[in-house]
């Protein structure tokens, strides 16, 4: 019964694909620490090549500045090859365990929910990772869209079954 | 010292967008975690308002690693911002800041226009679309397509996703109808 239970939680979250690499491995909480750490790593350079600027977005889109297609150009780049040689090399993860990956499936909802998705980030000049950086800058009005992201994907949820996918 | 200086500047495309794109092997290494940011605004709904709705009714203490990790981005904007601040205002695209004269912005200190993201404006029809309904298709949008930029953009073309070139298409082509066509209209507002 517990499998059972298991089973469907493991399917609810991987209605999104995102959610389902996970280590089979149970640990204590402050193992967490780590991905703080890569996250801390991660805002420092969200801010210092200013990606979580509006106007370097407003700059990419009306292709006035080449720097953020440097820098997800670039950032593409790395991951394949990262990827590409973990796949080639069969790289385990610290603990040890087989690193996994998931194909993601086409539905209509990369194309809707893409469109709706690019014009919030043109409007608020941030997507979801940049939000939590610029409350850091002490910009502290961006906790509002942060609050209505957050608005947004339980609307999503609450609707998901009607919606075109 | 000489390593602070440098460190103040902002940093080139070709130091950040290589970092970024560490976050990916970096994550998948520690623990066979997916970089995939926008998950967290899912998990938020599921720790505070489940409702019985099934896609938010899961055990979110076994994504409890990425709120740690969207933690982390937020000290680390904290820590920048005090520490290692670019002391010159932002540079920015001459014909740009032309266009956003035009709109009345010319404090162009800091990340962000503060005529725009300010408490003040936050109550003005401007200041409530940008940041209300531009936050509200963020949210909304990310999660209908499954993922944003960290998700489809990054980890999912590194892993030559054919769905997340086809999202990270719509991205750009959402928001240049919206950065283009759109926007000037509610700036002038």
């Amino acid at each position: 019964m517990k499998n059972k239970d298991q089973n469907k939680d493991f399917e609810t979250r991987s209605l999104d694909t995102v959610c389902i690499n996970e280590s089979h491995l149970k640990h204590q909480w402050y193992h967490n620490i780590k991905y703080l750490i890569v996250g801390l790593l991660f805002g420092i350079v969200f801010i210092k090549a200013e990606i979580i600027s509006w106007y370097r977005i407003q700059e990419m889109f009306r292709f006035q500045s080449f720097h953020m297609y440097g820098v997800i150009g670039s950032a593409v780049m790395v991951g394949i090859i990262s990827v590409f040689l973990i796949k080639k090399f069969n790289i385990k993860t610290i603990y040890g365990e087989k690193i996994e990956f998931h194909d993601k499936k086409f539905n209509k909802g990369q194309i809707i929910g893409g469109l709706i998705f690019g014009s919030g980030w043109a409007l608020t000049g941030a997507c979801p990772g940049p939000i939590f950086a610029q409350i850091g800058t002490g910009a502290t009005v961006t906790i509002v869209p942060l609050f209505f992201a957050i608005v947004g994907t339980w609307v999503y949820g609450y609707f998901r079954n009607k919606l075109p996918h | 010292m000489e390593i602070i200086e440098f460190i103040k500047e902002p940093w080139a495309w070709y130091v950040a967008g290589p970092l970024v794109g560490l976050t990916v092997p970096a994550l998948l290494i520690l623990g066979n975690k997916n970089f995939g940011i926008s998950a967290n605004l899912r998990h938020a709904c599921a720790v505070c308002l489940p409702a019985n709705i099934s896609f938010f009714s899961y055990n979110w203490k076994k994504e409890i690693w990425n709120m740690f990790f969207v933690l982390g981005i937020l000290i680390g904007g904290i820590v920048t911002f005090s520490l290692l601040s670019n002391p010159n205002p932002i540079v920015i695209n001459g014909h740009f800041r032309t266009e956003l004269a035009t709109y009345g912005i010319t404090n162009i200190n800091g990340i962000l226009p503060a005529g725009i993201f300010s408490w003040e404006s936050l109550f003005t029809l401007k200041g409530f679309l940008i940041m209300v309904v531009g936050g509200f298709m963020i949210g909304f949008g990310s999660r209908y397509a499954g993922g944003c930029t960290s998700g489809h953009a990054i980890s999912g073309l590194s892993n030559l996703q054919l769905p997340s070139l086809i999202a990270t298409c719509c991205f750009f082509v959402g928001g240049l109808i919206m950065a283009n066509f759109i926007l000037p209209y509610i700036l002038l507002l």
